[in-house]
């Protein structure tokens, strides 16, 4: 299923163009596909991912540029022999006529059948083996019409694997699918890639996409922005700048793969620096809606293994480190205390209490503008007894205690209030020790 | 396999239909003529054999009924197998064999014969056909752009088509004359005076035609997944567009040469069929030309067996309008 020559790219672009109505859409998109890799194509809406994939597949013909496969422009071969070479799984088959699951993927078989001959028994079962490995086997009987659009998506992969192709393309073939079927599908064309095949495919989860491709190629505004393997194209700033939004990128933690997390595309109007006591990953969510909302953040102490590290890391806060769980130590005591003191607002998350943190808690504790996030009954957090509970007292005391979900309207107005006070009347706190 | 068992079982099933209507026709009519007396001249004329039946029901049963039912037979399955390709080429449930201007056509063809002064050539049934033929063929220049006709320029230009050869039609019978009765009888359908030569001439076209659609029948159901689809499968797609146009335009044409505009069987018999078998034309086509053969064959009787002859055209809308009423009210009915 190679290709004979293995210098000469499964596909190759070459400065392809295409307008509709006058509006570019692709311009000037040149990349290679090698044969026998698995190439995802990611973007936003409209990057022009499904006119890339239309022009590969002839069914589009670029206004410039060239398109070869296996070293033929396809536009140049017969239909049928150019469908032996390339079998599409389009983005959506609104097929409204009632055939059942079997004779759409026994479509599959059209270039491989003579126009006056029949089907062979080689067909028939190049159609169940097909059905199979699609897991639609149960579904053959059944009218396409009357099966789910995740159902259907694999109705369709079934019809291309039946195709017999060395080329797959596949326009967002898991977009319909739950995600145990977008797994198993992106499973099959890995599997398909591993028998030699070369695979192309758009694909909408940035995730998935790195974890299942050999190589990306990022599409923004019609050129191809980022083009390699997954760690390189997918990057902070080439995802906030091809998808217009803020973005992090960070190392998935069970697949070790390349994990995009968006955060809304404008920050938020608030001004002012906050200041958050973290640990324990409890202050991952409200940095990221603190962040959003356009607060100035600094984050510690924490670990720098600490998942609330990464979190602050990742949006850029100012963070204070300790070695992994190690106490406080003077060094970051008085880091945290420089910040506590410069900052509008003090919001302790609501993170476990243990010797190692109690005196970053009571440096908080002190603030005169504080949030407190509800952390629930204090036994629960509570693994330094009755000094625990002692500045767990004093915090609830002396701050607001909020739940998560206003945390952002009250550090708000706390900014606010504290514009009319004067910052350097941090008390020597009477809790230290 | 199964597809072909099943085609086998269908088209043998409705072929006994066909031959069943036909044997019942042939009886009715203003001499009454027994079944069994029926078979027996056919019989006697297919094998050469004599006949004890008197000469004169010999005349009527071979020369008047009999041209007429193979006439019916020929144009319903002309029009219901043209019907049927056509809703699946535009994947539109309200396409019919007309659709791209074929029966305006005829139509406006047959009318300027009938008014026109000067006799022409081949008489009625040639100006009909010539008609029907240059207006399909306009209708596909107008929609095609850069070797492409996408089916939905071909649907809205078949409509204004038929408009414009509308109004030319109406010009033409409000200056007819003497000639509107016989034009306006023209327009509603008939199938009287039928002869063998009609019958012979319709069939010589339409089986051909019908045998080209049906190598074709694979290529149509792929196209019925869209064309980008059908185009990834292999298929020629506009070159099979222009085929599968081509002919099931030249059927119709046939149909309406002979027999006029005869609406509704190109409408609902396909839909009626595919109810009954399902979308896959590789049985589709063949049952849906037998059943339009059988089901015209059946409503030109009753056209003519009441007091006065009616045009047949009447009574397949005046049957086929209300039956399909009541599939689509039952929500049977379903785009194509």
């Amino acid at each position: 299923m190679t290709d004979p020559d293995d210098t000469t790219p499964a596909i190759a672009v070459d400065d392809v163009t295409v307008a509709f109505g006058g509006v570019s859409v692709l311009d000037g998109v040149s990349t290679t596909v090698q044969s026998g890799t698995f190439v995802g194509l990611v973007g936003p809406n409209g990057a022009g991912k499904t006119t890339l994939i239309r022009s590969i597949t002839g069914a589009l013909t670029p206004d410039a540029g060239t398109v070869e496969v296996a070293g033929e422009r396809l536009a140049n071969l017969p239909s049928r022999a150019a469908s032996r070479l390339v079998a599409t799984v389009p983005q959506s088959t609104a097929s409204t006529f009632a055939f059942d699951v079997r004779r759409i993927v026994a479509m599959g078989r059209t270039p491989h059948v003579d126009r006056l001959g029949s089907p062979t028994p080689a067909d028939h079962r190049a159609v169940e083996a097909a059905m199979d490995r699609a897991a639609v086997t149960d579904l053959a009987d059944r009218p396409v019409t009357e099966v789910s659009g995740g159902e259907r998506q694999r109705v369709f992969l079934a019809r291309a694997l039946a195709q017999d192709a060395p080329i797959l393309l596949l326009d967002e073939p898991t977009s319909d699918l739950d995600v145990n079927h977008q797994v198993q599908t992106l499973e099959i064309l890995s599997s398909l890639v591993d028998e030699g095949r070369t695979v192309v495919a758009a694909i909408h989860d940035l995730d998935l996409a790195a974890r299942y491709c050999d190589e990306l190629r990022l599409l923004a505004d019609g050129r191809i922005r980022a083009s390699g393997p997954p760690a390189s194209v997918l990057t902070d700033d080439t995802v906030a700048a091809a998808f217009d939004t803020q973005a992090t990128v960070v190392d998935h933690p069970v697949t070790g793969t390349a994990s995009v997390t968006a955060v809304a595309a404008d920050a938020g109007d608030a001004t002012g620096h906050v200041h958050v006591v973290a640990g324990g990953g409890a202050a991952t969510p409200l940095l990221y809606r603190l962040d959003t909302a356009g607060f100035d953040l600094s984050v510690g102490p924490v670990g720098t293994a600490d998942r609330d590290a990464e979190t602050a890391r990742a949006l850029g806060a100012d963070l204070v480190t300790v070695p992994p769980y190690a106490p406080v130590d003077d060094a970051a005591q008085t880091a945290t205390t420089e910040r506590v003191r410069r900052a509008d607002a003090t919001l302790v998350a609501p993170v476990a209490l243990a010797d190692g943190n109690l005196s970053a808690l009571r440096i908080a504790a002190a603030s005169p503008s504080l949030v407190v996030v509800d952390g629930g009954p204090v036994e629960a957090r509570n693994h330094a007894g009755a000094a625990g509970r002692r500045v767990d007292a004093a915090l609830r005391d002396r701050g607001d205690v909020v739940d998560a979900d206003s945390v952002v309207d009250t550090v708000r107005a706390v900014v606010a209030d504290t514009d009319a006070l004067t910052r350097d009347t941090l008390p020597e706190a009477d809790l230290r020790r | 396999m199964r597809v072909s068992v099943r085609t086998s079982a269908w088209v043998g099933g409705l072929c006994a239909a066909l031959a069943a209507v036909a044997l019942v026709s042939t009886a009715v009519g203003p001499v009454t003529i027994g079944v069994g007396s029926v078979a027996d001249i056919a019989l006697a004329a297919l094998l050469g054999g004599t006949s004890d039946a008197p000469a004169s029901h010999r005349i009527i049963v071979l020369s008047i009924r009999l041209p007429r039912i193979a006439l019916g037979a020929v144009v319903g399955f002309a029009l219901a197998a043209a019907g049927t390709v056509m809703q699946g080429f535009f994947r539109n449930p309200m396409a019919d064999p007309s659709i791209v201007g074929v029966s305006a056509g005829a139509a406006t063809g047959a009318v300027a014969a009938i008014v026109a002064p000067v006799s022409v050539p081949f008489g009625l049934p040639a100006a009909a056909f010539a008609g029907a033929l240059i207006a399909a063929f306009g209708v596909y220049l107008l929609a095609s752009e850069g070797g492409r006709t996408p089916v939905q320029t071909l649907l809205l230009a078949g409509i204004a088509v038929q408009t414009f050869l509308g109004a030319v039609v109406s010009f033409l019978l409000v200056n007819a004359g003497r000639d509107l009765r016989e034009a306006i009888y023209w327009l509603m359908g008939h199938l009287h005076d039928s002869t063998w030569g009609e019958a012979t001439v319709a069939a010589a076209v339409v089986l051909p035609s019908f045998c080209c659609l049906l190598v074709y029948a694979r290529d149509l159901n792929v196209l019925l997944l869209g064309e980008e689809d059908a185009h990834s499968l292999g298929i020629e797609v506009e070159r099979t567009k222009r085929l599968l146009l081509a002919v099931s335009s030249l059927l119709t044409a046939s149909a309406v040469a002979v027999a006029g505009v005869i609406g509704f069987v190109g409408l609902v018999v396909p839909h009626v069929m595919r109810l009954l078998v399902g979308p896959d034309h590789r049985i589709l086509l063949p049952t849906s030309a037998l059943a339009g053969a059988a089901f015209l064959v059946a409503t030109d009787t009753l056209a003519r067996s009441g007091a006065a002859e009616i045009p047949v055209g009447i009574v397949t809308a005046a049957v086929g309008a209300p039956f399909f009423l009541y599939l689509l009210r039952t929500r049977e009915v379903s785009a194509p």
